[in-house]
């Protein structure tokens, strides 16, 4: 099937989201859509998933005009979508979700009051999985599928309904780089069975393992093609707009005393098991430590902990000696830590908030920004101003709600918040995490300008590449426990082992207790699974909420 | 995002580009002044249909209306003319008093700020814990608490004239606080939720008033057989305004000072700001650092305070039918009308003393109405109603006007 769009533009107000964009998918390629966020991709892919009309443009599905009222159009014209949040039912069976929404019903009244036809959903479910190699088991339930499988379920969802075109919002936020490669793996087989892909990514190096070919989208308009042989630095500057510096420039560190301290820290999680187990590490001034790890095995609480804001179970956590546990998040604050917390519409921002209110969060207390009652209005709009442009926040205006900005410039409201005091640590959760390049450049600049003043840094990140560029000491956590602490020039590849929780130790009990293939994945993050995960409480269940959850 | 940006670098001509962004964000904003008048008009089209059903005769022309249409539509007419017209004598101003004595001629228009002066103090009281994420349906229970305390003072102490009603307003705000607070405390410390514990805690005010206007010290002897207290003492009234002749107090000053000192209190000090950050994002405020529980006892203490003074005004003020003593009902229902004031006044302390006039004039004039025009009251309590209705569901507005929305468009990428 070749799609076709011709001169799609879409406005919200006076906001021109798509302006004038043109993209052919050609039938049997991998097609991706590169920009950064608030390029307009997604709403792009909500106007060919017809969930927005466009005010103008027309979408060709073989050359003939498509009107897309909603997603029932575009599957019918043979187009599936998988959102970067799953749309799936975490109760029902793998084949109770593939045919939610398009059930057969056989026997029964019909219609509503039928009954469903369990059989042949199952056997579509297993029928897909073959023909296309995604091994799934039909009768297992979502919640207890990993989230890389529950993905998978998304795909074939789309492949029953006989999707030619598939649209993968951010596919690989969510996972491993063994379950990425697997992702990659799918695509390739899609691809040789003649289904073309839209893969909507702001990252590199998967465009570049990748993509056929690239269409690059900055400021709602399609600024270029590209074809997989270009640089990465060439696509950077193409899709910022600018010449961006791709690595981030860092001089050996000068490290000070012991400066940050915990030890044999344990928390347990709101169902009571226990999501920090026993871990212990030390960071001197000047040294950023990166805790790198899959998400959900148990780096939130940890930065949770430190802040104080979850009660710890045993253990100490220290600052320049001073013990930071059942202090609570003022105390914490006070005692020089900055914290940037994962989620930052969850928990760093008051999207309601104005920008130059968000400024001053957690300082409207502190001296220029409040006297004894009332709030310095003036202080608070010169302080806005002062980060705005310090930190090239944009729109430049400290009024608007910060919950109009985009994603990479509510991180640096966040970010210029913390860092606009003078610190004593910095803790900083995925600082990047769905932050365009340009802004990314821009934070890991600034976490580096904290380490060279000596201060110690501690940085939570799922990001294999972040916690390559930055750390000078990086703590692999698995499951609540940290299973190794490895130099920042390990490999890739012995990185992603101990993601999974392969310590060597543990890949020889690994080979011995599970035959190959013998399991849906295959590969070794995928035995994160049900039988295995029954035991665990701390990875499994915390990673399955990470993506059903919205 | 960035596009934005570029757009709003070129505005249109500068005198204009101000105020056309001022109406367009009349027209956008999610639940614009213009849905809010558009629901009070809507409400007032509803009460005219509802004048013209209650009127039987009316209806009996509808019966023959193919042979003779003028006569329905002249007897509809009618219904709903005299029907506003005398809402609009009860609420405003009569133009037959213009040679009047000063009470006639002020009546109405001081009826309506009588009315209105609890429904700002009650309205402010809600929106105040609403912005900090609390849902205040205890207004009852605190404005009976204020009122006890204020009705306490004013009899049982005898102080010298002005101290005596300062120390009573005082002490009525001191009882609504005590009373707020413990809700505040209780949702805190104790988990339990506000609501709950707000409609439980109006019971006990309730009917401890009740055990209170029969027991001795607080019973008047004088009245036996009747459930009311001991009057105030004369210098613990509150004192009018402009003389005996025009019937208005010192609680509408006190009124105006709340509303400001409520929106000083929300976007200048630093409790409203935690209170606000509180209200938007609980989880960002404490890890912000905010103290939420001292945060959420202090924001319900203060909205109880509110509803303390509501309780001052309804026992000293001079609605107060029974010679300023309390009664078992006391509160007359300020305390849910509250709620509708504040979700009308959209939990802005001024747009909250607009929608207190508005009601408080709907109040003044259904009197009025009922007895010129022969309408039901009830047809007043509907259109109120209607109008709640519509502005908390504003699409429906939206849809019978057909007005645009403008939704900002989702963040592309990350949380699309």
């Amino acid at each position: 099937m070749r799609l076709e769009l011709r001169a799609i533009t879409k406005r919200f107000g006076s906001l021109v989201a798509n302006d004038r964009i043109d993209l052919v998918v050609e039938p049997g390629e991998i097609h991706c859509l590169l920009g950064e966020n608030g390029a307009g991709k997604s709403t792009l892919m909500n106007v060919l998933y017809g969930l927005y009309h466009p005010d103008e443009g027309e979408i060709l599905v073989d050359g003939e005009v498509k009107r897309l009222q909603g997603p029932r159009d575009a599957i019918a014209a043979g187009i599936g979508m998988v959102h970067q949040h799953f749309m799936l039912v975490p109760v029902f069976t793998v084949a109770e979700n593939v045919v939610l929404g398009d059930e057969t019903v056989t026997a029964g009244f019909g219609g509503p009051l039928g009954w469903l036809d369990r059989r042949k959903a199952r056997r579509e479910v297993r029928e897909v999985s073959e023909r296309y190699g995604l091994p799934l088991d039909p009768d297992a339930r979502i919640e207890d599928l990993p989230v890389g499988l529950q993905q998978r379920v998304e795909i074939v969802k789309a492949l029953v309904r006989d999707a030619q075109v598939l649209i993968l919002d951010e596919p690989t936020a969510v996972l491993t780089p063994q379950e990425i490669e697997e992702l990659f793996t799918v695509m390739n087989t899609l691809r040789e069975a003649g289904k073309s892909i839209v893969f909507i990514t702001h990252k590199l190096k998967e465009v570049l393992a990748i993509a056929d070919r690239i269409t690059v989208i900055r400021r709602g308009r399609v600024v270029g093609t590209a074809t997989a042989q270009m640089s990465e630095q060439e696509l950077a500057s193409m899709m910022v707009g600018r010449a961006v510096q791709l690595v981030v420039e860092k001089g050996p560190g000068t490290p000070g005393d012991n400066a940050f301290e915990v030890s044999d820290l344990t928390v347990l999680d709101q169902h009571g098991n226990r999501a920090v187990d026993g871990i212990s590490f030390a960071v001197r001034g000047g040294e950023i430590l990166c805790i790198a790890g899959v998400d959900g095995n148990g780096q939130s609480e940890l930065a949770q902990a430190i802040l104080g804001l979850i009660p710890v179970q045993a253990g100490s956590i220290t600052l320049d000696g001073r013990q930071l546990v059942g202090g609570g998040p003022r105390r914490t604050l006070d005692a020089g830590v900055g914290f940037v917390p994962e989620d930052r519409s969850r928990d760093g921002l008051v999207a309601g908030f104005t920008v130059a209110e968000n400024l001053v969060l957690d300082l409207y207390k502190s001296k220029p920004f409040a006297g004894a009652f009332s709030l310095d209005l003036t202080a608070i709009g010169k302080n806005a101003e002062a980060r705005i442009a310090e930190f090239d926040i944009r729109p430049t205006d400290p009024d608007l709600p910060a919950g109009t900005l985009s994603g990479g410039n509510q991180q640096k409201v966040v970010v210029a918040r913390e860092m606009s005091r003078p610190l004593r640590l910095l803790v900083a959760s995925q600082p990047t995490r769905g932050v365009d390049v340009g802004a990314q450049e821009f934070i890991h600049k600034r976490i580096v300008a904290e380490r060279d003043q000596g201060r110690p840094v501690v940085i939570v990140s799922t990001e294999l590449d972040e916690v390559l560029a930055l750390a000078d000491k990086i703590a692999v956590m698995y499951r609540g426990k940290i299973v190794g602490v490895v130099p920042p020039d390990t490999s890739r590849e012995q990185i992603g082992l101990l993601m999974a929780g392969i310590t060597d130790s543990a890949a020889a009990a690994q080979r011995s207790a599970a035959p190959a293939g013998g399991t849906a994945g295959g590969t070794a993050a995928d035995h994160v699974e049900p039988g295995e995960g029954a035991d665990d409480g701390a990875a499994g269940p915390d990673r399955k909420r990470e993506g059903t959850g919205s | 995002m960035t596009t934005q940006s570029t757009e709003q670098e070129t505005p249109a001509p500068e005198p204009f580009g101000g105020l056309g962004q001022a109406a367009r964000n009349v027209f956008n904003a999610e639940n614009s002044l213009l849905v809010t008048f558009l629901a009070v008009v809507l409400a007032l089209v509803a009460g005219a249909i509802l004048m013209v059903v209650s009127d039987t005769e009316t209806l009996n022309r509808a019966g023959y209306f193919f042979s003779a249409p003028g006569d329905f539509f002249s007897a509809a007419w009618h219904d709903v003319s005299s029907g506003y017209t005398a809402l609009f004598k009860g609420a405003i101003f009569d133009p037959a008093t213009v040679n009047g004595t000063p009470t006639q001629f002020f009546g109405p228009i001081t009826n309506t700020l009588l009315m209105a002066t609890p429904l700002i103090f009650g309205g402010l009281a809600v929106s105040l814990a609403f912005r900090g994420g609390l849902f205040n349906i205890g207004g009852q229970g605190q404005l009976i608490a204020g009122a006890i305390f204020a009705a306490y003072v004013s009899f049982a102490w005898h102080l010298p004239p002005g101290l005596h009603v300062l120390v009573a307003v005082l002490a009525g705000a001191f009882g609504g606080m005590l009373y707020g607070a413990l809700v505040g405390w209780l949702k805190a410390w104790r988990g339990a939720h506000e609501v709950i514990v707000t409609i439980m805690l109006n019971y006990v005010a309730f009917y401890f008033l009740g055990y209170l206007l029969n027991a001795n010290g607080f019973h008047n002897p004088d009245k036996l057989g009747q459930a009311v207290s001991k009057p105030a003492d004369a210098d613990a009234r509150l004192p009018r305004l402009f003389g005996d002749s025009v019937n208005t107090d010192v609680g509408l000053v006190i009124a105006v000072a709340a509303t400001i000192a409520t929106a000083w209190l929300l976007h200048r000090s630093k409790l409203g700001f935690e209170v606000r950050a509180l209200g938007i994002n609980p989880r960002a405020a404490r890890i912000a650092g905010i103290n939420v529980g001292r945060t959420q006892v202090l924001a319900m203490a203060l909205s109880g305070l509110l509803f303390g003074l509501v309780g001052v005004t309804q026992t000293l003020g001079t609605t107060n039918p029974n010679n300023n003593s309390l009664s078992p009902n006391i509160d007359a229902g300020l305390g849910f009308d509250a709620i509708t004031v504040a979700l009308l006044g959209r939990n802005r302390p001024w747009g909250i003393v607009a929608a207190a006039l508005l009601f408080g004039a709907f109040n003044a004039g259904a009197s009025v109405m009922q007895a010129s025009a022969g309408l039901p009251v009830d047809i007043v309590n509907v259109v109120k109603a209607i109008i709640v209705i519509f502005v908390a569901a504003p699409q429906i507005v939206r849809e019978i006007f057909r007005l645009r929305t403008q939704r900002a468009p989702l963040a592309t990428g990350g949380k699309a």
